[in-house]
């Protein structure tokens, strides 16, 4: 029985713990927000798109090479794995995943979204680089599907974050998110996927939406 | 069999006898509601509950554990009785030897929110024990005087309304009021659709 | 005859482009080869040039400062002046490149540079991916870059000479004047050093997407990407033709060359494709045990 500590043993380690985390800051490795040299303040741009065939060329270089942020943000990401697999294999559209927001062009809401995970989605998305796209998978993202009445599930994402394309479902299968692939794919040909734009456009009424749910808003207004 | 605990039982009936005995519970009375002290209820061979005053239920624990072989905590959780101003605590502990699990149950007053319950701390006990204290602080606003980070967010960060597990917290009026439900929303509620197709002048 | 200068950097430039395109649709055939294993049928041959094109495309970019905007760049000179030194096809005036006496040497410090300037421009990134990646891919680099060095040193040693083009010419006339078999130890020393290059499995730790988000150029977006990808394939085929020339005959037209290459390429990807990856000190101790002492082995038969 190892487990029998003092208690008060216990509470002055804590008081010390407790001392030592307050000396370093908020937590280990906090970042101060405050900092100019490590976060930009500045509002995102609307970033001109160029005009004719040239546009058209690089769209289509776009369209057949989309990066998806592995970032499973809610039960729809466990529908993401098989994509990659042999039978499904979306490798054959250009789509392959990429482990940092920095890189990728694809984000993939899979599924409910809790409000804790609704900060890191805007971090993440705010992240990504022009132009970005957006994937909703299933009911959660649309109407809040099952969650619909839950205290902390948010119930459109595209309140939030711009949406692309909508995948219906719950769960969709891996079929139903490669022709949602191929769908954002006839949208961005088409020179539609400028979603990004938009969330610089309208950035204002975004960013009053996340900080109505968004309670303890501790970054800076645009990450990037 | 478990010689090695002060005091060896073979069936969960056998212990609470023992509980009763050392004056742990009162002796076996009829079936009552879970949040009347002295209550017992044995469920099958290998689970049984008793309800224990909230002054008592450490050192039941204690003793469980220490000399009875229940070395595991399974889960600390609460329900909200709020029709009689309760809350009722379950800590469920298990015993690996002989795979018997007691539920000990303890009532506390279930102030309002900006009051807050209380209740004594078991972290030093078990260190998980802490994180279900940290949950149910946040959850139904249940206080662990002196549990690690027992103020900190757990899973909600920056909530500032009722805790959400209390009852008296309206989820459905919340979740429309602040996250903009999606208009148009239809109901297939069997009730609703029998009520409909029974009594349709109603 | 002495070739113009104008002329011998048309060469080059000529010699880069076909090395860029090599390397890309190596890696695209090489990718679909192990999809085709998998039972996939894998990216489009002409994927990885969609890829350069839309990170290149992207309209925002953010820079953390002057290294972190110059590590992308120290990187592709050092892929560039890998390549520029090395005679891709032995005799021929085209594709000799700006190969001297002394090419061995610069090219031993080129394969470091890139790195060595991509660690400096991670680091200022600031993301802690960046730094872990960093710091094992040059641990791990110190520790190939020994076995390899002593494989070079063999052979230099054993061909009397500093320069590439005399180490293919002391290998023409026959497959057993190869260094594959003059000096079995020596290649099989370098071969080991070369999968260690490669960043492949077993030795993958450092661009991992499952350890560490990608390793190094977590930070790294848009047009650096497109410049890192860039120099990826240029560096993958100049790595190539390197060991081609000095273990492997070195090649006279260019269709040698391909065949050649890809077979050495394979050799990365049936081991990469068999066995799990290492951890970092796990690869360090390997290298610096078991090819650091067949490499010395290399060295006492060019000694003999």
């Amino acid at each position: 029985m190892s487990t029998d500590i003092n208690k008060e043993d216990t509470q002055t380690q804590q008081e010390s713990i407790r001392q030592v985390v307050e000396a370093m800051g908020e937590y280990p490795g906090a970042a101060d927000a405050s900092d100019p040299q490590l976060f930009c303040e500045a509002r995102p741009k609307v970033e001109k798109p160029f005009r004719g065939v040239f546009e058209k060329f690089l769209n289509w270089a776009r369209a057949n090479s989309l990066w998806v942020l592995g970032f499973g943000t809610g039960c729809g990401a466990i529908e993401l794995r098989p994509l990659m697999t042999s039978r499904f294999d979306a490798s054959r559209f250009g789509v392959a995943g990429r482990p940092t927001p920095r890189q990728s062009s694809v984000f993939i809401i899979g599924g409910y979204a809790s409000v804790k995970t609704l900060k890191r989605i805007v971090r993440s998305y705010e992240q990504m680089q022009n132009p970005k796209f957006v994937i909703a998978l299933g009911s959660c993202t649309i109407n809040g599907g099952m969650y619909w009445d839950s205290y902390n599930t948010i119930n459109r994402i595209d309140q939030y974050i711009p949406v692309d394309v909508y995948i219906t479902g719950c769960m969709p299968r891996p079929e139903a998110i490669l022709a949602g692939f191929v769908k954002l794919q006839e949208l961005i040909k088409a020179g539609r996927g400028e979603k990004a734009n938009e969330y610089a456009e309208h950035f204002d009424w975004y960013k009053a939406n996340q900080k109505k749910v968004i309670k303890d808003w501790d970054m800076p207004d645009y990450n990037w | 069999m478990n010689t090695s605990y002060q005091y060896s039982y073979t069936n969960i009936e056998e212990l609470l006898e023992i509980l009763v005995e050392k004056g742990f519970i009162a002796p076996a009375t009829e079936q009552q509601h879970a949040t009347v002290i002295g209550r017992r209820q044995v469920q099958s061979s290998d689970l049984a509950f008793v309800t224990v005053a909230p002054e008592a239920a450490r050192h039941l624990i204690l003793d469980l554990r220490d000399r009875f072989g229940f070395t595991h905590l399974v889960l600390l959780t609460a329900v909200d009785y709020i029709e009689e101003g309760k809350f009722l605590l379950t800590y469920l502990l298990h015993n690996y030897e002989l795979h018997h699990d007691i539920g000990v149950q303890v009532p506390i007053g279930r102030e309002a929110a900006e009051a807050g319950a209380s209740m004594e701390s078991i972290h030093d006990l078990w260190a998980q024990a802490g994180t279900y204290q940290r949950e149910l602080k946040e959850m139904f606003g249940i206080d662990f005087p002196g549990s690690p980070r027992v103020d900190e967010p757990f899973i909600l960060e920056g909530w500032d309304e009722v805790p959400p597990m209390r009852r008296e917290f309206d989820t459905k009026q919340y979740s429309e009021t602040t996250y903009f439900p999606r208009p148009g929303r239809s109901t297939n509620d069997p009730a609703d659709y029998m009520r409909q197709k029974l009594y349709p002048k109603e | 005859m002495e070739t113009s200068l104008v002329l011998k950097i048309a060469y080059a430039a000529l010699s880069l482009f076909i090395a860029f395109n090599y390397g890309i649709l190596l890696g695209a055939t090489t990718y679909r080869i192990r999809a085709r294993v998998q039972g996939r049928l894998g990216i489009r041959l002409y994927q990885p040039y969609l890829d350069i094109i839309k990170n290149n495309a992207k309209r925002t970019s953010i820079s953390h400062g002057i290294m972190f905007y110059l590590g992308p760049i120290f990187r592709i000179t050092g892929g560039v002046g890998t390549f520029l030194f090395i005679p891709m096809i032995y005799g021929s005036v085209v594709f000799s490149n700006f190969s001297f006496a002394g090419d061995v040497l610069l090219v031993l410090y080129f394969i470091f540079f890139g790195q060595l300037g991509m660690a400096l421009g991670a680091g200022e990134g600031g993301h802690p991916y960046s730094a872990i990646g960093v710091s094992r891919g040059l641990a791990q680099m110190t520790a190939f870059e020994v076995p390899f060095t002593l494989a070079i040193i063999a052979l230099a040693v054993q061909h009397n000479t500093l320069s590439i083009t005399e180490i293919i010419a002391a290998q023409q006339g026959g497959i057993l004047n190869w260094s594959l078999f003059t000096n079995p130890a020596a290649t099989a020393a370098a071969l080991i050093a070369f999968l260690g290059m490669n960043m492949g499995n077993p030795f993958s730790v450092v661009t991992a997407p499952q350890e560490i988000p990608i390793g190094p150029p977590v930070e790294y977006h848009s047009n650096y990407l497109g410049l890192l990808q860039t120099n990826r394939s240029i560096f993958n085929s100049a790595k190539l033709i390197l060991f081609m020339n000095l273990f492997f005959g070195g090649a006279t037209n260019l269709i040698v060359m391909i065949i050649k290459t890809f077979l050495i390429y394979m050799i990365t990807v049936i081991i990469g494709v068999a066995f799990p990856r290492f951890r970092v000190e796990q690869s360090i101790r390997f290298f610096l045990v078991v090819p650091t002492l067949i490499g010395l082995v290399g060295l006492v038969i060019a000694l003999w």
